[in-house]
């Protein structure tokens, strides 16, 4: 049990009933190595045993909304990869999902699979992230580098998708600028092959470790109540027992036809959380198996993208040869397109959980507003509570495993 | 609130109950595929419980602000809940004058509302009367404007070189 209780003649003069404790007021963060991004928190002890905490965050603030109202449509991805840059790709493919809903186009499902596929690798990548650095600030250093190779692997396919590594800026508002090559299959592939035998090698470190569970059982619980009202959604939520996964609720991009299941935990602590994001990658490798099974199955290998050539970029070569491309080249660049008046909610399974984004539109060549829903900042904010009254170290750990990443955090 | 029904039965249900409050609701609108209802500032507060406790939309999903220069109504807030039973979500809307910029805080019935409502405050200087910690959350404590606000600029207005005309809106 993380929480102690104190004997009552600590904390009182039991003649006169002054406070007889000692509190001592400590800075966690803005740089700190156990925060993992910058965001503080000032922390009155009793002790070692965490009495009260409040909150500082901001640093890295961009200010994406403000950003936005002055971007065209399609400039706009390179501030999503910036909130969870974990997972760059899900922000990016959540974002292009909006503007389509907006504009009402739908994909051919060869270009949702790939994104499935894209947004999967992304998800395991965020959860390969959390989860070691669970491992990392319970003491535990070997697992954080054998599983890292993993995040590294995913990079390398981001890499040959489309040239980046973290902030990738994937895909295009319509489907995709071109089709994957075949190094990007083969990479896919031996990750399927290889990366189960690398999962099961971690899990056996840490999962019935006796030391890593007496260190996150009970180790900043949070009741599935608490957790909706605090806004929780994604891993942490379902850590909790709600089985609240937007890919189900509100299957986009052809989800609803994968076959997965949504592990929950119980008791919404640091193992259960740790559990449901582990579960997880094994549902992710699974569904990328399931996308790779039907794209071979497809007669079209071409079709990557709807009809709409006013938001895809024409290869170069047409660009230079042809008279149509050039000016749709030209009207893209010059954020030229028409666009209609309405306003999206769209959302989208982030690794961290409900990604939103809400879009108005008034017509113009940028939104008017766009809101981005971060599930971090959102659930971050129920932190004081889930620590209170544990200890310091505790609070490390409940940290690392709420996943809270500093730029999906300040926006 | 009964389950899995159809979308379109489902909307029926919160049309039914916002007949309840006469022209406190000015106007239930389908945007896109969501459900939108408009309510004037007093009564928002007591529509937000309604929602919750007799319509099943237990979760907040969002709550921002909005700015619409040259309207009368210049200022606007906007809930996005969200019933999760039901799979059913709702959008709520409510405006204001630019003299009137003080709205009752969700806190009470989420707990979640607290950061977002900063937000608001912070970026559109919005108040919320009855929230426990109203400060300023991502821009530091003595910035001088409401950044989101549409006559803030983005650029720095001393520049010369860059004509707003070729960047955007």
């Amino acid at each position: 049990m993380s929480t102690v209780e104190k004997p009552d003649y600590w904390q009182k003069d039991l003649v006169q009933g002054r406070d007889l404790r000692e509190l001592t007021t400590l800075n966690l963060g803005p740089t700190h190595p156990a925060t993992h991004g910058i965001f503080q928190n000032v922390l009155t002890l009793d002790g070692e045993i965490i009495l009260d905490t409040e909150q500082t965050i901001g640093y890295i603030h961009r200010a994406f909304e403000k950003l936005a109202e002055r971007r065209p449509f399609y400039q706009i991805p390179t501030l999503t990869d910036r909130m969870n840059y974990c997972s760059s790709p899900i922000n990016n493919m959540g974002w292009h999902m909006t503007v389509e809903k907006l504009l009402g186009i739908e994909l051919p499902k060869r270009a949702e699979y790939m994104r499935v596929i894209v947004m999967e690798l992304a998800r395991i990548a965020d959860h390969v992230i959390c989860n070691t650095i669970i491992g990392q600030d319970a003491g535990a250093t070997t697992p954080f580098l054998y599983v890292y190779q993993w995040r590294e692997r995913i990079y390398e396919i981001y890499e040959e998708i489309c040239g980046a590594r973290l902030t990738t800026n994937m895909g295009r508002i319509g489907g995709w600028d071109r089709n994957f090559s075949d190094l990007v299959w083969q990479r896919i592939r031996a990750i399927l092959k290889e990366m189960p035998a690398g999962l099961k090698e971690f899990e056996k470190m840490l999962v019935r470790n006796r030391i890593f569970m007496d260190r996150t059982i009970d180790c900043g619980p949070l009741s599935g109540e608490r957790a909706l009202a605090y806004g929780f959604t994604g891993p942490n939520l379902r850590a909790c027992g709600v089985d609240y996964d937007v890919r189900v609720a509100d299957p986009y991009s052809g989800y609803q036809d994968f076959n997965f299941i949504i592990p929950v935990g119980q008791n919404g602590d640091t193992y259960d959380r740790f559990m449901v994001r582990e579960q997880e990658m094994w549902e992710s490798l699974s569904i990328i198996q399931q996308a790779m099974d039907k794209l071979d199955k497809m007669s079209d290998k071409t079709s990557i993208r709807a009809d709409v050539p006013e938001w895809v970029l024409p290869p170069k070569e047409e660009v230079y040869s042809a008279m149509e491309p050039l000016i749709w080249h030209f009207k893209i660049v010059m954020g030229e397109t028409a666009v209609p008046v309405g306003e999206v909610y769209h959302c989208v399974e982030g690794g961290n959980g409900e990604l939103g984004f809400y879009l108005v539109s008034d017509g113009g060549r940028t939104p008017f507003r766009l809101h981005f829903r971060r599930p971090c900042y959102i659930y971050y904010q129920a932190y004081p509570e889930m620590i209170k009254g544990g200890m310091l170290s505790d609070a490390i750990l409940t940290m690392s495993s709420m996943n809270v990443i500093a730029g999906e955090l300040d926006a | 609130m009964p389950g899995f029904v159809v979308k379109g039965e489902r909307d029926q249900l919160v049309k039914d109950r916002m007949a309840a409050f006469g022209e406190k609701v000015t106007g239930i609108t389908l945007e896109g595929d969501l459900i939108c209802v408009h309510v004037k500032k007093d009564t928002l507060h007591d529509l937000l419980r309604t929602l919750r406790d007799e319509l099943g939309f237990n979760f907040l999903t969002t709550c921002c602000g909005m700015h619409h220069p040259g309207e009368t109504q210049e200022f606007g807030l906007v809930y996005h809940l969200h019933n999760m039973r039901a799979g059913h979500r709702i959008r709520v809307k409510c405006r204001t004058t630019a003299n009137d910029l003080e709205f009752k805080t969700a806190t009470d019935l989420w707990p979640t509302a607290n950061w977002m409502e900063r937000e608001t405050w912070d970026f559109f200087g919005i108040k919320f009367q009855g929230h426990p910690n109203l400060k300023r959350i991502l821009n530091m404590e003595d910035f001088p404007a409401f950044p989101l606000r549409k006559d803030y600029p983005l650029e720095d207005p001393t520049r010369q070189d860059k004509d707003d005309r070729f960047f955007g809106r």
